[in-house]
């Protein structure tokens, strides 16, 4: 009766707590501005399928893609055994669906142990490619502090919740051999799989090493040790859960919105600025009158931002990418500027976007909403350097497993510059100026276009 | 002395009471640059040998304004496009062929929302259509037969609209042997000139990117490195300059490759 209180107030708790942190996040993602990804539902739906589900993009490197599988696929199977244990944790029941699916309860089991094995395996080539193989991507100057150590702690809750399903099972097995488990199996469907007599779950890896790890253990030893794995391996997935908005690792949950509202248009079209678009059109329009009362009705409303100096001129989109961003850094390491030492990296501007809305999302819970902190993505986090250093080849947008774009933040934070506080590098003012006067980014006479045509 | 090329605008055509079937649009960089201008006559004797209807805005062209709008000057690019727009739309121009990626990806992608709705083509999509419509021919012999030939992916026509094939199918004509580097198609790499890094200094690293790039196609040790933008073809040309390889390696456009080839 106390471990049924004791599960069911850790219960409401974590999902409580789980619930709260969404409510922030999603709070957090919506101080953005909003962008219409409303339409193409289908293909919507076919992108997410392919690129989160089936996880498309990761395929073009074969091996990490397929380690990555066996963690994937094991965690979303491990999950519906979370089912099972919420069951057995408010009824006080032992493997609630043991009797219920028979044999196909012994499937399921089995493949969340093979998976298990095989994501084990992964975690710890994982853990030595972070560590010991010094992959350039994860050793980049974002990748000291917290989102170095943020990588290696999931690895090692990896490792601690495979062992305790193994401690879990393997011990149960032996207690089921030896008649001690709390479990009531009916003797005719395990007989039917397994054959008349034998006492086994027939479980795919802890009916064999089981009995070789725990056999010979008194019954108290493994009583103990089974409730050690069953709550081990709860508390672990319940951490887990709690610790995904904090960490790297909310991709996982993420992963599905953010491709289902990727972006569908041809990467290179950027997008047109409204609000620019109607001040160029009356500057062209004859009979527009700048000093004329706005329309009747019409709110007049405090003239919007051009482009992004902080997170909330971004829009929902960008910040939900931000969350969902697992930095794993193969923008970083496809981009042209990055790789020929620039400051630039893909992946930190992503890092900044999510620290610096964070930031401005705690701000705003804590001292209202029009608080100001004197801080802004664009200066405090990101530098003009890095945004000048990108060639917006799309490399980035490109490499991202989850369709992540970089480049529209890069866009909107240059856009700020140049057309809020006119900072340009100097070239650039010059071929600006020259676009302006001749209709050409270099100083030549428009009525010289075609001379190329009488030239040899 | 070279035949005189026929070069027809838009203006000439409409004021005989005609309109072109397609319109070359030209970019600043086929108009005023001494490299690339030779692109732009290139396209033109293809466009003549195929007997296309087409004619180019001349003084009436204007940049795009891609480069002002990757610059984050939302406004020059605004001015730049409205304007042309107005323009396009008053000569009621239905299809465009550019010479450049980024004059390909802004007039397809960028213009339509703001009113301007055109059938946008890159010049190598036109010159594999022509191809493959039996309308340029090679000559024989072969121009190029037997050389080594890499295609380096302009950012603006392969990432950014997916186009990879057309470029490539058009070179397949040549009897040369198509090499791909070790970053081709969708993984190639940027020669440095995109988002309108051409104008400007690279900001401060340790390598510049053209030669990064460079050092891709060198590699392979090719004849010919082929580009199907003038700002790759800059870029690269620097590259292989640098490399002190400018007798050994060519740097070419699509467009130059079959003109030369077909022998027009």
């Amino acid at each position: 009766m106390v471990s049924i209180i004791v599960f069911a107030i850790l219960l409401t708790f974590t999902f409580s707590f789980f619930g709260w942190n969404i409510l922030k996040v999603r709070s957090n993602i919506l101080m953005g501005k909003s962008i219409d990804r409303s339409d193409r539902k289908p293909e919507r739906i076919k992108t997410m399928l392919l690129v989160a589900f089936g996880q498309k993009k990761m395929f073009q490197n074969l091996l990490p893609a397929i380690l990555h599988f066996f963690i994937y696929a094991a965690f979303v199977i491990t999950s519906t055994e979370l089912l099972e244990i919420i069951i057995d944790g408010l009824t006080g029941n032992h493997r609630f669906f043991a009797n219920t699916l028979g044999s196909f309860y012994v499937l399921v089991v089995s493949t969340i142990e093979v998976l298990s094995v095989l994501a084990f395996v992964a975690t710890i080539i994982f853990l030595a490619r972070r560590n010991l193989l010094k992959l350039p991507r994860f050793h980049m100057d974002e990748m000291t502090g917290w989102p170095k150590l943020d990588g290696n702690i999931i690895l090692y809750l990896e490792i601690l919740l495979i062992f305790c399903i193994f401690t879990m099972n393997g011990t149960d097995e032996v207690m089921l051999r030896e008649s001690w488990s709390h479990a009531h199996l009916d003797d005719s469907w395990i007989n039917a799989l397994l054959g008349d007599g034998v006492k086994s779950y027939g479980f795919a890896v802890s009916s064999h090493l089981g009995p070789l790890v725990f056999g010979g253990l008194d019954q108290s030893t493994l009583e103990i040790l089974e409730r050690v794995g069953w709550w081990g391996h709860l508390l672990m997935v319940f951490g887990f859960l709690n610790y995904l908005p904090y960490s790297k690792h909310f991709h996982i949950l993420l992963a599905f919105p953010n491709t289902y509202y990727s972006n569908l248009n041809d990467k290179g079209q950027l997008t047109n600025l409204s609000n620019v678009k109607s001040e160029v059109e009356n500057m062209f329009d004859p009979n527009f009158d700048p000093y004329a009362a706005p329309p009747e009705g019409e709110a007049i409303s405090e003239p919007e931002r051009f482009g992004a100096k902080d997170v909330q001129d971004l829009t929902w989109k960008n910040l939900m990418e931000a969350y969902t961003c697992t930095e794993c850094g193969r923008c970083s390491s496809a981009c042209p500027a990055n790789q020929t030492g620039k400051k630039l990296s893909p992946r930190k501007i992503m890092m900044d976007t999510r620290d610096r809305m964070v930031e401005v999302g705690d701000n705003r819970r804590k001292h209202g909403k029009d608080y100001d902190d004197g801080k802004s993505l664009l200066g405090d986090y990101i530098s003009e350097e890095e945004l000048w250093a990108c060639t917006s080849c799309n490399a980035c947008v490109q490499e991202c497993p989850v369709n992540i774009d970089p480049l529209s933040i890069i866009i909107d934070l240059r856009r700020y510059l140049v057309m809020e506080e006119s900072k340009v590098p100097s070239e650039l003012a010059g071929m600006l100026t020259n676009i302006e006067n001749n209709g050409a980014p270099w100083q030549f006479s428009p009525s010289d276009r075609l001379n190329w045509a009488n030239e040899d | 002395m070279i035949e005189k090329i026929k070069i027809p605008t838009v203006a000439e055509l409409v004021a005989n009471n005609e309109s072109p079937d397609i319109l070359f649009w030209v970019g600043c960089s086929g108009s005023f640059d001494d490299r690339a201008k030779k692109i732009t006559k290139a396209i033109v004797k293809i466009l003549n040998h195929c007997n296309i209807k087409f004619a180019v805005l001349g003084t009436e062209e204007s940049c795009t304004g891609d480069p002002a709008k990757r610059a984050g000057n939302e406004f020059a690019f605004m001015m730049q496009a409205i304007q042309n727009i107005q323009l396009l739309n008053g000569y009621e121009i239905k299809k465009i062929v550019t010479g450049c990626p980024h004059c390909f990806n802004t007039l397809k992608n960028e213009y339509p929302e703001l009113g301007g709705n055109f059938d946008v083509v890159h010049h190598t999509q036109l010159i594999n259509k022509l191809i493959r419509d039996g309308k340029i021919k090679m000559k024989d012999g072969g121009t190029f037969k037997g050389k080594k030939i890499t295609f380096h992916d302009p950012c603006y026509l392969g990432r950014a609209n997916d186009v990879y094939e057309a470029p490539r199918n058009v070179l397949e004509k040549l009897d040369s042997e198509l090499a791909e580097m070790k970053r081709s198609k969708s993984n190639g790499l940027c020669c440095g000139a995109g988002g309108a890094q051409m104008f400007k200094e690279a900001e401060k690293g340790n390598k510049e990117i053209n030669i990064e790039r460079t050092e891709d196609a060198l590699e392979l040790k090719p004849d010919l490195i082929a580009t199907g933008c003038p700002f790759c073809n800059t870029m690269m040309t620097d590259g292989v300059k640098h490399f002190e390889k400018e007798s050994e390696v060519k740097v070419l456009d699509v467009a130059e490759l079959i003109a030369n080839a077909a022998d027009l």
